[in-house]
């Protein structure tokens, strides 16, 4: 990989953190906010696979992609975690809303 | 490095980990299941300390793979210190859930029984993974251990089930999910630069630059949300005072250390040679306004178990004070173990408070503090247990929170730096302030106090252990320090000044 094209990817990678930075802090909806954190988090594996292509040999870097699994399943089980809390709290307050309705 | 140390350190991270799997496949043993993890976890917490003390620090190559490919583990004066905490406030806060979750858990009560059934579960991974975490010797193995850390403490906080809970433990759930990715970007720009994630390896080879300053920029910030220093705290009180109690307890005296833990390691050991007196002031004087914030909240708070959850905002300032107070080589050690001694009493008494108030709160079927007036007619033990502990938070002798801060005290006045001694001693006027706020209601005279529900002696018992805990490890302090030597990034004594307790 070139010096430019590694650049190109780590400079992509912190953009996507930034953004995805941004869409969980921003004030929005619980949705949108765990989107961002996917975002955030494929920026990094961005970075992480970058760096494993940086060597010279043809065959990159096997351990920064090892990290980048383990951060995926990381980020599975987060995803999955923050989505089972707002359906539950989707359905609280549903109820509620209900309630006051009759 | 011995098999019987191989051993102990599969049992604190192996065995909770598959009593957390048994426990969840049959939830109804989760009484035999909690019987073994006492023996287990007490005799190879015992079994490392012994083997610390007799030969020295030492590292475990996991399956025989060594650096830096394979994963090593540390076992070190730090490392057991914080072992034994978490093994002695993890089985206390079970003995206290044993009857909490059983409670009221009637046949007909759904709820309590599912609680109950994924409570153990959750407890089980807390402990595996926060053992993991204390042994962990590389960052990216700490980054996750650290992610296993949060995940199941923000399970256990939902657990309580009502809609504040859910919603503080998403929003801990964000916090703590961007946090441990600004770490792990950290990560990658210092594998990246060095090709390794050793923190011995680092320690010896990290120069500063500007990538280095980035990392370790990203990393620090990261993990000060976690452990909710100034101005990052808004998410504790909430989580912190609507989960169930013993999990508070859990919370608040182990969970946050965790990522303090990491902290110490990145700036005394991996990235030693990059941290700058002012960025250590920065961390030091965030400490200082999480000290003045945190009591100021909690002397306002209506309700008990949020001033207990305010208080933790304040106490953790004081832990950052190691941060400016250990730059000097000469008294650096003094501060180090003054901050570690903090951590172990505040852990301790924490625990007491919060189980406390969560009986206060159980009793009374309420948690404000203007209406408990008389409680301790009632629960004189729970209450006379929340003066002990309040007795080691404001830090008087000879509380295990005394010999602490007379260690930070007098290490900030061996440098002559005035102003850290003057908010150690500020700070404890406020902790006395917010402590005798709860005692004045509770002691106060009424014809007849409101009890509604009546608490099981367990639950009052163990928080009155915990409480003679956090004054008693004042008189072992010697031995804290002792343990706390080995493998320390200081030398020097840390009573030297010699006003031994």
């Amino acid at each position: 990989m070139t010096e430019i094209a590694l650049i190109l990817y780590l400079l992509a990678g912190g953009l996507l953190f930034v953004i995805g930075f941004y869409g969980v802090w921003a004030p929005q909806e619980l949705l949108r906010r765990i989107l961002g954190l996917n975002i955030m988090g494929s920026g990094v594996f961005l970075v992480f696979i970058a760096i494993a292509a940086q060597t010279r040999d043809p065959i990159p870097d096997p351990v920064p992609h090892a990290m980048v699994l383990t951060g995926i399943v990381v980020s599975v089980c987060g995803t999955g975690l923050a989505l089972a809390l707002v359906a539950r709290i989707y359905s609280m307050t549903r109820d509620e809303s209900e309630e006051r309705q009759q | 490095m011995n098999s019987a140390s191989q051993a102990a350190i599969s049992a604190l991270i192996l065995g909770p980990l598959i009593l957390a799997v048994l426990a969840f496949v049959y939830p109804r043993q989760w009484r035999w299941l909690c019987l073994t993890t006492f023996p287990l976890l007490s005799s190879a917490v015992l079994m490392l300390a012994w083997q610390v003390f007799s030969s020295g620090p030492f590292r475990i190559s996991m399956g025989g793979w060594t650096k830096p490919l394979g994963i090593e583990l540390r076992v070190d004066g730090l490392a057991v210190f914080l072992l034994i905490i978490t093994t002695g406030i993890g089985l206390g806060v079970m003995l206290y859930a044993m009857r909490y979750f059983e409670r009221d858990s009637k046949p007909g009560n759904v709820d309590q029984i599912q609680r109950q059934a994924y409570f153990w579960p959750l407890c089980f991974f807390l402990l595996a993974s926060l053992n993991a975490l204390f042994l962990s010797a590389d960052i990216f193995n700490l980054y996750v251990t650290l992610e296993l850390t949060g995940f199941s403490a923000v399970a256990l906080i939902a657990l309580a089930g009502k809609g504040p809970a859910l919603t503080a433990a998403l929003r801990y759930l964000f916090v703590s999910l961007s946090g441990s990715l600004c770490y792990l970007l950290g990560v990658a720009l210092t594998y990246g630069m060095y090709a390794t994630v050793d923190t011995s390896l680092l320690s010896s080879e990290v120069e500063p630059n500007f990538v280095m300053w980035t990392a370790l920029i990203l990393m620090t910030g990261g993990l000060v949300a976690k452990a909710a220093l100034f101005p990052i705290h808004f998410w504790l009180p909430s989580a912190h005072a609507n989960a169930p109690s013993p999990v508070s307890a859990l919370l608040s005296a182990l969970v946050v250390k965790g990522s303090f833990y990491i902290l110490l390691r990145l700036w005394f050991e991996a990235f030693d040679a990059l941290v700058t007196p002012a960025a250590a002031y920065l961390l030091g004087w965030l400490g200082v306004a999480a000290i003045f914030w945190g009591s100021y909240k909690a002397l306002i708070q209506p309700r008990l178990k949020l001033l207990v959850a305010y208080s933790t905002v304040a106490q953790l300032g004081y832990l950052f004070l190691v941060f400016p107070l250990a730059l000097t080589e000469s008294s650096g050690f003094v501060a180090w173990s003054g901050c570690l001694l903090f951590l172990g009493a505040h852990a301790c008494a924490k625990t007491a408070m919060f189980l406390t108030a969560g009986n206060i709160l159980h009793a009374a079927g309420h948690d404000r503090i203007r209406d408990l007036d008389g409680i301790t007619h009632v629960l004189p033990v729970s209450v006379f247990s929340f003066a002990l502990s309040g007795i080691s938070l404001v830090g008087l002798p000879p509380s295990s929170g005394f010999v602490a801060k007379w260690l930070l005290l007098n290490a900030s006045l061996t440098q002559g730096k005035w102003a850290w001694a003057a908010v150690i001693i500020l700070g404890s006027l406020l902790a006395a302030a917010y402590i005798m706020r709860v005692l004045t209601h509770a002691f106060t005279r009424v014809a007849e106090p409101e009890l509604t529900n009546p608490i099981p002696p367990v639950m009052e018992w163990t928080g009155f252990t915990l409480a003679l805990l956090a004054i008693a490890l004042g008189f072992f302090s010697q031995w804290s320090v002792e343990l706390l030597r080995f493998g320390a990034p200081f030398t020097g004594a840390a009573f030297s000044v010699s006003v031994s307790p």
